[in-house]
């Protein structure tokens, strides 16, 4: 009996400490607070003086800071070293290094968690810096606002990723519609989703979207509020507008194109990993699109701004901005990493190059940008678009199960009854 | 007389050791206790400690705030409907797994022609990792890239769209990449029966469906109870496959009570303190389930 018992007691103990490590190794991330590293005296350029500096980055940017990184070793004594992080384990992965003071010398972050990052400290004072750019009034407005804090600059712009109206040309065609002429309404583009469903064929969909994905959703769907000349939210960000006409407008053409049978199905529980690959293997026939993406493209695709209610277009301007963490002890030569970035140099020749849109607007017109229209359409509509900037939008709009994915999913599975309940749902996360 | 040489030049060893006895016993155990300690009792110690404190992901920790985190991971909004799910996902699956284990296992031990290729089949699942298995089964219910895409678009089908199918999708996964598993530790506890039980129950004229109801059972009584713990700890505490297949979708319906310690600790609010202190409770959930099942399945013979 006694030695049952002591079995018993024994193996409740086994399990108590398994369970303890199972849950205690989930959370076990030691940390201390940390203030941001002082802008050193640096000059113009930095040093290039052989050191080795460290960047991540996470994975939607790996093609893009791969190329940045390996044209900077080539020709700099310094030398960069490059981790590229999964997206989902990206905040994680900071949070430990802010933590425990283990930064790297320069890491890139999503541009709509930058205002939030840089006023928790995690991104060196660079105003000193980007101020002694000729060029800085060129450099895109809406990054370098989100890096700003007390009236101190931290980021510049690494990689912009836009969000695009892209449609496939053959589709089109297929359609009877006109593959050279883009939808210039809201209405317009559900117009042309719906002739491609019509189509009947096998695997291919008018349209598709990610509505459990609420980054994707911020980067396609907002630029049709904007367009139609409505914000998203009060210039504080602690306040959501998304209740409005014009949105509700943008969430029932979405719900006539899911009733009609038009979106993609697994639309409804895409999570956000595959929402491009429809669109990428040439099955959807319009959709808003990462600009990033276009050269990977196998199949001729037309580009445009995303459509407003009633006309006009606009961009979410995306991607991610890049700074000096506060934990390097290497920010002279880092800046030089940073200052040859946004030189010439490395925007047309390496980004334009690889079709991408560069974050300098006196560059926009480049030699490799004039040899493919839908580039220079791209630069031209980044100029339109916009970058919304709150601190918690990651709770707000991004993170699984945030209210924004709520509203939407009630908007456009639901009946739609409830976008001023949820809105106000947002305000309070976005206000906390 | 070889043994009185041997306990002699034992006990004459002990007597000239410095380190004889009880201390040599616990410089045995030291390694050992040093990785429970630094792999066990300090990250307990630390998520304790996280659990009453001020911890934002991004700024460390910011002092003493008991029982603020408590207070606030109980008011999540979230937090009941999570334990609603974890407890419906674990009722289902230790349903499933123990009865289909054990089903699997009384095939492949009566079936002679075919046990070998049987037992293999039904194990090979249990060789892959839960996050590799998750990935593949998220590839074959993509509605993009899945083998039924085309047949889940005639019917306007999704296996992820809807609470239920997410539901049953992922238990599904589970069932698929743990039956073989099970199946061999029921095996292992039908083998451990004598067979002279059995034989004298054939002798006594009982019946097959008796043999089983009064004999088996019964002496699979340890086998299930190591099955069920094994099985409820492992549900309560499910994540990869949520994580990988809906991460917590759709509308929250999939929401593990771990996937929304994760949310809060990376997910949007980024607080390590209300994430630590609700994993403390579930910590203490475990503790009392699990203590309460070795009970039930320890119970004297004669009670």
């Amino acid at each position: 009996m006694f030695t049952t018992r002591r079995r018993v007691a024994l193996r409740a103990a086994t399990a108590i400490v398994a369970a303890g490590a199972l849950v205690g190794g989930l959370t076990a991330c030691a940390g201390t607070s940390g203030t941001p590293a002082p802008a050193e005296s640096i000059p113009a350029d930095g040093v290039d003086d052989g050191s080795t500096l460290t960047l991540w980055t996470r994975a939607p940017m790996e093609r893009q800071a791969k190329l940045l990184v390996e044209a900077y070793n080539a020709s700099h004594e310094n030398q960069v070293e490059l981790t590229v992080v999964p997206n989902d384990d990206y905040v994680a992965k900071v949070g430990a290094a802010a933590g425990s003071s283990g930064l790297p010398d320069l890491f890139a972050a999503d541009i709509v968690y930058v205002p939030n990052w840089v006023q928790q400290g995690l991104f060196a004072d660079i105003s000193e810096q980007i101020d002694g750019l000729d060029y800085k009034d060129e450099i895109n407005k809406g990054h370098l606002n989100a890096g700003t804090y007390d009236g101190a600059e931290h980021v510049l712009p690494f990689v912009l990723d836009l969000s695009m109206l892209m449609w496939n040309k053959d589709l089109f065609a297929e359609a009877g519609l006109d593959p050279e002429k883009a939808p210039a309404t809201l209405a317009e583009f559900a117009d042309a989703a719906k002739a491609i469903q019509d189509l009947g064929k096998d695997g291919v969909s008018g349209t598709s979207t990610g509505l459990n994905c609420g980054g994707c959703l911020v980067f396609t769907w907002f630029p049709s509020i904007w367009a139609s000349g409505d914000p998203v939210m009060n210039p504080e960000g602690n306040e959501a507008l998304l209740a409005s006409e014009t949105a509700k407008e943008v969430y029932s053409t979405w719900q006539d194109l899911e009733e009609y049978g038009a979106v993609a199905p697994g639309s409804a529980e895409e999570t956000g990993a595959t929402w491009v690959a429809g669109f990428q293997e040439g099955n959807v026939g319009i959709m808003p699109y990462p600009a990033t993406l276009l050269s990977a493209l196998e199949f001729d695709a037309g580009v445009a701004g995303i459509p407003g209610v009633d006309g006009g277009e606009s961009t979410f301007v995306g991607g991610d901005g890049i700074g000096i963490s506060k934990d390097s002890e290497l920010s002279a030569q880092a800046w030089n990493f940073l200052a040859w970035m946004m030189s010439e140099d490395a925007q047309v020749d390496v980004l334009a190059k690889d079709g991408n849109a560069v974050s300098r607007s006196d560059l926009a017109d480049n030699e490799y940008a004039a040899t493919d229209p839908r580039l220079v359409k791209i630069n031209e509509v980044a100029a339109q678009g916009d970058t919304p900037v709150a601190l918690n939008f990651q709770q707000a709009y991004n993170a699984p199960g945030s209210p924004w994915i709520t509203l939407v999913r009630n908007a456009v599975l639901g009946d739609g009854a409830t976008v001023d309940a949820d809105n106000d749902e947002i305000t309070a996360v976005l206000s906390q | 007389m070889a043994f009185t040489t041997t306990a002699r030049t034992a006990r004459r060893a002990r007597a000239r050791s410095p380190l004889g006895g009880p201390v040599q016993g616990w410089l045995y155990a030291a390694p050992t206790a040093l990785f429970v300690v630094a792999l066990f009792l300090i990250p307990l110690l630390l998520v304790l400690q996280m659990s009453g404190s001020d911890w934002p992901l991004l700024r460390g920790n910011l002092g003493w705030n008991f029982p603020d985190n408590y207070v606030e991971a109980v008011n999540h909004r979230l937090f009941w409907d999570s334990i609603w799910f974890t407890l419906k996902y674990t009722v289902i699956t230790t349903v499933l797994l123990v009865g289909l284990g054990l089903g699997l296992a009384l095939l492949v031990q009566e079936s002679t022609m075919w046990k070998g290729f049987l037992r293999t089949s039904f194990l090979i699942p249990s060789a892959l990792g839960l996050a590799s298995a998750s990935l593949l089964f998220y590839v074959l219910y993509s509605p993009f890239a899945g083998p039924f895409a085309d047949l889940m678009q005639t019917w306007g089908f999704t296996f992820l769209g809807t609470p239920e199918g997410a539901l049953w999708s992922t238990v599904f996964l589970i069932v698929w990449r743990y039956a073989g598993f099970y199946m061999l530790l029921m095996l292992v506890g039908l083998q451990g029966i004598p067979e002279d039980v059995f034989e004298a129950a054939r002798i006594d004229g009982a019946s097959r469906w008796q043999t089983f109801r009064d004999i088996t059972l019964p002496l699979l009584r340890p086998t299930f109870a190591l099955t069920i713990v094994l099985c409820v700890t492992g549900s309560l505490l499910a994540f990869d496959q949520f994580y990988i297949l809906t991460k917590g979708g759709p509308d929250n319906s999939t929401m593990t009570i771990v996937q929304l310690i994760y949310n809060i600790a990376f997910q949007g609010q980024n607080n390590l303190g209300i994430a630590a202190a609700l994993s403390v409770i579930v910590l203490l959930a475990l503790i009392v389930i699990n203590v309460v099942q070795l009970r039930a399945f320890n119970r004297p013979e004669e009670a």
